[in-house]
């Protein structure tokens, strides 16, 4: 990534409150400009500890952060121009929700028929144009979260922020507001740092996605290489749904390895995280990547017994022991083929080298 | 629809009586609870607070005293033209009722005969004694010449005053007027004048209270709501403290404190500010008054201001800072906008006490600094003029009800919050 297009940089930032501990360990982020980045992580991670010193209202131990090519650590928070939504939404609670709109713009001095225009505009985008002057406590959930969204775009700052600003919200309610807020952003182009601990959101908006663990970013691309590439076993097993095989690696061949797990059985995988023989690994497969019973010819076949069946209608997650693993998951889509499978049978089960992946041992 | 909703727009039940019936009767034993669980305290506060009250008010402009005691006189009196001096008959009646009445409820009634006219007191008193030796008539002349004044026009008119059961003298009084003896109402004389200039005290000083509690317990209050919680504590227990010492005690610290000699005076001079022939009269008036009634009411203002802060969101500031706004703007139009339900419930809370306040300025307020509250302990307890203390007091609640009125007028008191 070539420094032009870097909109936001943080420079081997550090952040620690007590002078004990760090929260935020040698950080080093770029965001290029229009994109939809995503903290994700636990709590506790440093995400929301990064976002605040973005806004300005934490300040770092060590490092600067860029905005535009230009260091903003000395910048207090209302010279930065950077819009934020609130966990809370953080609506003025005395005033309508137009009163709420005009006041980024009025501390800029703009004309009052500049400002209406404005709000007006604003009020449009979220479909909120009967509402404005209604009290803020008299809007449902969701209206006050458009308003909050509203609010932090209407003076038009060059980048936004966005505290998990859907965590207050029920779950329908929820995915509706993750398509507007995508939609918003493609429609204006602007620049999003959202921070959510829920991956689902995370996979559906954003163009990259950081997944923070204790301080540091574990691994940041895109949603889809996220998924299906992780590059450690926290990444794997955060991200969607996850069999771990544990075990040494037994022998390196270039992109290869086979890892023998701790029942005496060898799995080929990719090398992913993994350097010399008899390290310790992680072996991370997608249930969805194995197939049961199948005729073709993969790299790994083992027999495993099937422990549990779940019904769950378009399909049939299965609970099997497999290679020591007894709470291996495989999901069998709901078809004819599979039909018969019976808690306490035996079956095979089979995947390629290159959707298994030998992680570090974490 | 048409079986459950008549056409008079009443809703039955199922078993077809009207709905709003059914409901109070589903409701009354619940309503007989509520009653009976607040009736030892309706009972409670009806003895020992709203009986007093209605009381003290119903003293404010009794005056049913005289009419008591010398009620046959007043039936003659009232007949009297007012010219000249009244007849031989009127003489006659209060001869007999004074002479035959107790001792102690003359005494009751000359008091108040008093208030009208000074030297009624000493007059009975007097005429009592010799009253006893005089058998028969003419009694005008006889008691003429027992005391001269019993000759005196300007006595048997002040009379007039009481003829009636209940009188506006007191709150008259309590406002620096008063009746003349043709019951027009007029200015007390110059000296006599002390009424409105304590009233006036007694706004100023409370005013001056509320401003200072507020400049002082807004900081502290916003301190106490924003700090960490374990800093936090330890401010509130040293905002609290005084509460646990006693009024007294503090009181008299203060004296310690302010007077000519005392700790404050001889700081300022060891530091050099003032010379020692010039200490500052910090004590016995009203900025003694003012000082420490600031200070003992300032936990008044800061418990509430604090419990509403408490419920301000932090974020608001910082959503205000991040839209642009200096630190300054939005603390003026974010958070003071949001504080005003506490500012105004602890301003009207000292407001209410400063009022009505009497010990601290009994005690540090010398001559200067009497209250309105101080003057109705004098009243109540050397001069026994009940009524003038209970028009005092009704004065003082009428004024705190109609603060309270125009308080709920212009903010509503839905948004009071004390807690």
């Amino acid at each position: 990534m070539s420094q032009k297009d870097s909109f936001v940089k943080f420079e081997k930032v550090d952040k620690s409150y007590d002078g004990e501990v760090l929260v935020v360990k040698d950080l080093n982020l770029d965001v290029p400009k229009g994109e939809f980045l995503t903290m994700l992580g636990p709590s506790g991670s440093g995400k929301t500890t990064v976002l605040m010193m973005l806004a300005g209202f934490e300040t770092p131990t060590s490092g600067e952060i860029y905005l535009d090519g230009n260091p903003i650590s000395s910048i207090p928070p209302n010279k930065r121009g950077i819009g934020m939504v609130f966990q809370n939404y953080a609506l003025f609670p005395h005033m309508t929700v137009k009163e709420n709109l005009a006041f980024p713009l009025e501390v800029r001095k703009m004309q009052k028929s500049e400002i209406d225009e404005k709000v007006g505009n604003a009020l449009a985008m979220v479909e909120l144009q009967d509402f404005g002057n209604r009290m803020p406590l008299q809007l449902s959930g969701g209206q006050q979260q458009r308003v909050a969204l509203a609010r932090s775009l209407v003076f038009e700052p060059r980048l936004v922020l966005m505290d998990e600003p859907l965590g207050a919200l029920d779950k329908n309610l929820r995915e509706q507001m993750q398509y507007e807020i995508k939609h918003i952003h493609e429609k204006i182009g602007i620049t999003v740092v959202y921070v959510t601990h829920d991956q689902s959101e995370a996979l559906t908006m954003s163009n990259r996605i950081a997944v923070f663990n204790d301080g540091k970013v574990q691994q940041i691309s895109s949603p889809d290489v996220l998924y299906e590439k992780p590059n450690s076993s926290f990444v794997a097993q955060f991200i969607g749904e996850n069999n771990q095989l544990k075990g040494k690696v037994k022998s390196i061949n270039g992109e290869n390895c086979i890892v023998t797990t701790d029942s005496g059985d060898d799995v080929h995988a990719l090398k992913i995280n993994v350097k010399n023989n008899g390290d310790g690994s992680l072996v991370s497969l997608r249930p969805e990547r194995v197939a049961i019973n199948s005729s073709e010819n993969f790299e790994n076949n083992f027999d495993a017994k099937v422990k549990e069946l779940i019904y769950l209608g378009d399909h049939i997650r299965s609970r099997v022991e497999v290679c020591g693993n007894d709470q291996f998951i495989v999901k069998i889509p709901n078809s004819y083929k599979e039909a018969n499978l019976k808690e306490g049978a035996t079956v095979k089960l089979s995947w390629k080298a290159s959707d298994s992946r030998a992680l570090d041992l974490n | 629809m048409n079986h459950s909703q008549s056409s008079a727009g009443l809703i039955l039940t199922t078993d077809g009586i009207p709905l709003k019936i059914s409901l109070k009767k589903a409701e009354r034993v619940n309503k007989i609870r509520a009653f009976l669980l607040v009736s030892p305290l309706l009972i409670f506060i009806l003895v020992t607070f709203l009986i007093p009250i209605g009381d003290m008010l119903a003293r404010s402009i009794d005056d049913r005293q005289i009419n008591t005691v010398f009620p046959k006189t007043f039936e003659v009196y009232k007949k009297w033209d007012r010219q000249g001096l009244p007849s031989e008959e009127v003489y006659k009646t209060m001869f007999f009722e004074l002479k035959n009445s107790e001792g102690y409820s003359v005494g009751k009634a000359s008091t108040r005969m008093n208030y009208s006219k000074s030297g009624w007191k000493s007059l009975l008193k007097k005429s009592k004694r010799k009253f006893k030796k005089i058998e028969e008539g003419p009694f005008k002349e006889k008691m003429i010449a027992i005391d001269k004044k019993w000759g005196d026009r300007e006595y048997w008119l002040a009379l007039g005053q009481m003829v009636d059961p209940t009188t506006m003298g007191y709150y008259l009084n309590a406002v620096d007027l008063k009746y003349d003896s043709n019951k027009n109402i007029v200015q007390q004389k110059e000296n006599r004048r002390i009424y409105n200039k304590t009233w006036i005290k007694t706004f100023k000083v409370s005013v001056l209270v509320t401003l200072f509690c507020l400049l002082l317990g807004y900081p502290i209050s916003y301190l106490l709501a924003t700090l960490p919680m374990k800093y936090s504590n330890l401010l509130m227990i040293c905002v609290l403290l005084p509460f646990w010492t006693s009024l007294l005690v503090r009181t008299v610290a203060w004296m310690v404190m302010l007077q000519q000699k005392g700790v404050f005076n001889n700081l300022m001079v060891m530091a050099g500010l003032i010379a020692d022939e010039n200490r500052w009269q910090l004590m016995y008036n009203q900025t003694a008054v003012v000082i420490v009634m600031t200070q003992i009411l300032l936990p008044f203002m800061v418990l509430p201001l604090y419990s509403v802060m408490k419920t301000i969101s932090p974020t608001y500031m910082r959503a205000a800072l991040n839209l642009g706004a200096s630190p300054l703007h939005a603390f003026y139009k974010i958070y003071m906008p949001n504080s005003i339900p506490g500012v105004s419930a602890g301003c009207l809370l000292v407001f209410i006490l400063a009022i009505g306040y009497y010990i601290t300025p009994e005690l540090v307020g010398g001559k200067d600094g009497q209250m309105v509250g101080n003057w109705i302990a004098y009243h109540l307890k050397t001069t026994l003029n009940w009524g003038l203390c209970a028009a005092l007091g009704a004065i003082l609640l009428a004024m705190m009800t109609a603060l309270y009125w125009a308080y709920n007028k212009i903010v509503g008191i839905e948004n009071i919050k004390l807690g």
